[in-house]
């Protein structure tokens, strides 16, 4: 570059960077509550990401017939990793950010302990107490910092149960009956004997992948990845170690369909009933429905989750938190307390099979009865809701997303690699620490 | 991807010329100046936004890279100097992305030119249907990256991929594409040979076709056959294309990121359970934006940079010295 051509570029950086802050600081302070009407036009924002379903429960257009002054928007985003990316840049420029914001139980404890103030308090308002009862404590006290500020209400969560395909059990000898399956597995040693015993007689695998053991039974213990504080711990862990020794079993012992969880093959076998359980999270359900289309409609069945009866176990759900910045505050929480009431939850689970966060909603008769058609009539409400009923607070942490992936990788190391479990387990935990560190 | 876009432009940048003329004696620089005057203005946008959307992010890529910081708190975060080169040093996750990157870099880059040279040389002769074949030859140029990578993935997909079927018709035995080492590795340098063959071959078609006509019928009448006309007549002319897409060819394999990054078909960007073939770009992705540990990210981005600084410069010394040797 010659002088001159230097000087301008120095001069446009310099352009450039004048504009960029111009156009990040022009936030304009909420309008303060005493103005809010309710009856006032307003369009609210919703970000949310994979497949919520407020709008296919059709829960938007309700709010809309009963607020007419309101338009409601939805930005959604398909991956939720994806979602979060954008999330994390917005909030650090503080711009961009819809007047409602999804946040998923794999980030909640970042948002929790890094950007607490850019959220509106719950526990501030008249009345917290009664948002508060709405929710299993577990649920509320997730989105809570360590002061007692609650940024965000929770909408589903994940209980779960196992799933098993009959068809496939009973080509093998096992029971197909959903009680006499809960007798064959009370605990995670008795469902490897159980996978023992079936591919001794078939081609096919038992469990889909090991990610399914260890990400399920992870959380049936007193931690998981992080201590009481919610920091990181993921080479001390009891729950972690219990979880690896049955999942890396699997793993070794070609138990598994050795497949990694979202990726393309692993959606190809679900049709091509390349393995016969699989753990079941509630949102799990639809899942398999959309893989399998019509054609999976009664070969399904749902059992409780080994282990069960010692502890439940949690994976996934969501919060919905109002940035505190945003033009329409007032407006956008009387939003998110509608859509996470419990009359609204148990519309969420009737007409999308998201479990309820709400403990008065998972008792409704609504959730309690429900059947699922799909998976042989399953009393879903049932099953779910006792695994709800059980789960215990297993702190959360910022990297649990990352911790857990380290360690799903390093299962699939062992069974695809033929890697030592004792060497998976130490690379993971570098992968783990590379995660949490810098 | 500001980091990303950053680097591969200013290493354009950065690489020399070549052939730059001399410039003329200095008194006659100013009155030059003005009479250009038009000129510098024309070029002003293109430098304006070359500031604000490559020398911004680049320079400001390089301060992030000294602090300890997250992606949500990008302005923010602690100055520690240097501390996160020492730390991608020590790395063994750096050192094993680039090794990756070396020999998924040695995988592609070597077959695709010399199968573009080849093709360009086929394609040299008076063929019917010339444009055809040249236009065809474009189109994986013209593909998106995840579109033919996610066509790829599902070739080389372990239980239902086409080509593991088609090995078991014949009675081989299914290969785990993405588990091995060296077949992830083997499979991904395909993908980007079959994206990038056509576009080399073009650039080398283009350069043939300013050969004289004469030096191949003296070569001829000299009695040299095809094979001796390609080899002593068509690549030594090709020399400083080829010098140009090597180049070219290394820079992109150094930022490899969309096929190792699709390929995993999850969206995970651990790159396969052993990092078998994880690049250094996404290793870069992975601490940005899986971790985001924004700092280190910018670091790993810088180290990127300054690999393709070494490489090109290593090219455009030897480029210098084999011209100065003819010469």
């Amino acid at each position: 570059m010659s002088r001159s051509t230097r000087g301008k570029a120095v001069f446009g950086a310099a352009l450039a960077a004048a504009l960029l802050t111009a156009g990040c600081g022009s936030d304009d302070s909420s309008a303060a509550a005493a103005d809010y009407d309710p009856d006032a036009p307003v369009t609210l924002t919703v970000g949310t990401f994979g497949t919520m379903d407020f709008d296919n429960a059709g829960l938007y257009e309700e709010y809309m017939a009963l607020h007419p002054n309101v338009t409601i928007e939805q930005n959604n985003v398909a991956q939720s990793a994806a979602y979060y990316k954008s999330l994390q840049t917005r909030l650090a420029a503080n711009s961009g950010l819809d007047d409602i914001q999804a946040l998923e139980i794999g980030f909640i404890a970042d948002v929790v302990r890094n950007h607490a103030d850019a959220f509106v308090d719950w526990s501030q308002e008249e009345n917290a107490d009664e948002l508060e009862g709405n929710f299993y404590d577990w649920k509320w006290g997730q989105a809570t910092t360590s002061d007692g500020a609650t940024i965000a209400l929770g909408t589903d969560t994940g209980p779960q149960a196992m799933c098993y395909r009959k068809d496939l059990f009973q080509e093998a000898g096992l029971p197909t009956d959903r009680a006499e399956v809960a007798e064959l597995w009370p605990t995670w040693d008795a469902y490897l004997d159980a996978a023992r015993q079936y591919q001794s007689t078939s081609d096919a695998a038992f469990v889909d992948s090991p990610a399914s053991i260890f990400s399920s039974s992870v959380y049936q213990g007193e931690v998981a990845y992080n201590d009481e504080d919610g920091n990181p711990i993921p080479g001390e862990s009891e729950g972690v170690e219990r979880a690896w020794g049955y999942a890396s079993q699997a793993a070794e012992e070609g138990l598994t369909a050795n497949l990694s969880q979202f990726g393309d093959e692993w959606n190809a076998a679900f049709s091509n009933g390349a393995f016969a359980t699989i753990a079941c999270p509630a949102w799990m359900l639809g899942y398999i429905n959309s893989q399998m289309g019509d054609s999976g409609a009664g070969l399904w069945d749902i059992a409780p989750l080994p282990g069960a009866a010692e502890g439940a176990s949690n994976w996934g759900g969501s919060f919905l938190g109002v940035p505190a910045d945003g033009p329409n505050v007032e407006a956008a929480k009387d939003l998110v307390e509608w859509l996470t009431a419990p009359e609204q939850q148990v519309k969420m689970f009737t007409e999308a099979a998201h479990f309820p966060s709400s403990e008065q909603a998972a008792e409704d008769p609504g959730v309690q009865d429900a059947v699922n058609e799909y998976f042989s009539g399953a009393p879903t409400g049932a099953i779910f809701g006792e695994s709800a009923a059980n789960i215990r607070r297993t702190p959360i942490g910022p990297y649990d997303t990352q911790i857990q992936e380290a360690f799903t990788t390093g299962l699939t190391d062992i069974a695809t690699r033929g890697t030592s479990p004792d060497q998976a387990f130490e690379d993971a935990l570098k992968a783990a620490e590379q995660a949490i560190g810098g | 991807m500001t980091i990303a876009s950053g680097t591969v432009r200013e290493a354009a940048i950065a690489a020399p010329p070549p052939d730059r003329p001399d410039f003329p004696a200095r008194p006659r620089r100013r009155r030059r100046l003005t009479r250009n005057r038009w000129g510098y203005a024309y070029v002003a946008p293109f430098f304006l936004v070359f500031a604000a959307f490559s020398l911004y992010p680049f320079l400001y890529t390089a301060w992030i890279s000294l602090h300890r910081t997250s992606l949500s708190n990008i302005n923010g975060g602690e100055f520690i100097g240097l501390e996160n080169y020492r730390n991608l040093l020590e790395s063994e996750f750096f050192w094993n992305a680039a090794r990756n990157t070396l020999t998924i870099g040695i995988l592609s880059t070597v077959p695709q030119l010399c199968m573009a040279l080849g093709l360009a040389h086929l394609l040299n002769y008076k063929l019917r249907g010339r444009t055809f074949f040249r236009t065809v030859m474009l189109m994986p140029y013209a593909t998106s990256i995840a579109a033919a990578t996610l066509v790829f993935a599902q070739l080389f997909g372990r239980d239902y991929g086409l080509i593991n079927t088609g090995l078991e018709a014949v009675g081989l035995d299914r290969i785990d594409w993405e588990a091995g080492t060296v077949s992830s590795q083997v499979a991904i340098a395909v993908i980007v040979t079959w994206r990038w063959t056509g576009y080399n071959a073009l650039i080398y078609l283009a350069a043939m076709q300013s050969i004289p006509g004469e030096l191949y019928e003296a070569a001829e009448i000299d009695g040299a056959s095809k094979w001796k006309q390609f080899l002593h007549v068509t690549i030594p002319s090709l020399r400083p294309t080829i010098l140009f897409t090597v180049v070219i060819s290394t820079i992109g394999a150094v930022q490899l990121f969309g096929e190792p990054l699709l390929f995993a078909g999850n969206g995970t960007t651990s790159g396969g359970s052993a990092g078998q073939y994880q690049t250094l770009g996404l290793l870069m992705y992975q601490q940005g934006w899986t971790n985001f540990h924004i700092g280190q990210a910018a670091t790993t981005a810088w180290a990127m940079f300054l690999i393709i600084l070494v490489i090109v410069g290593v090219n455009a010394v030897i480029g210098r010295l084999r011209s100065r040797a003819e010469r």
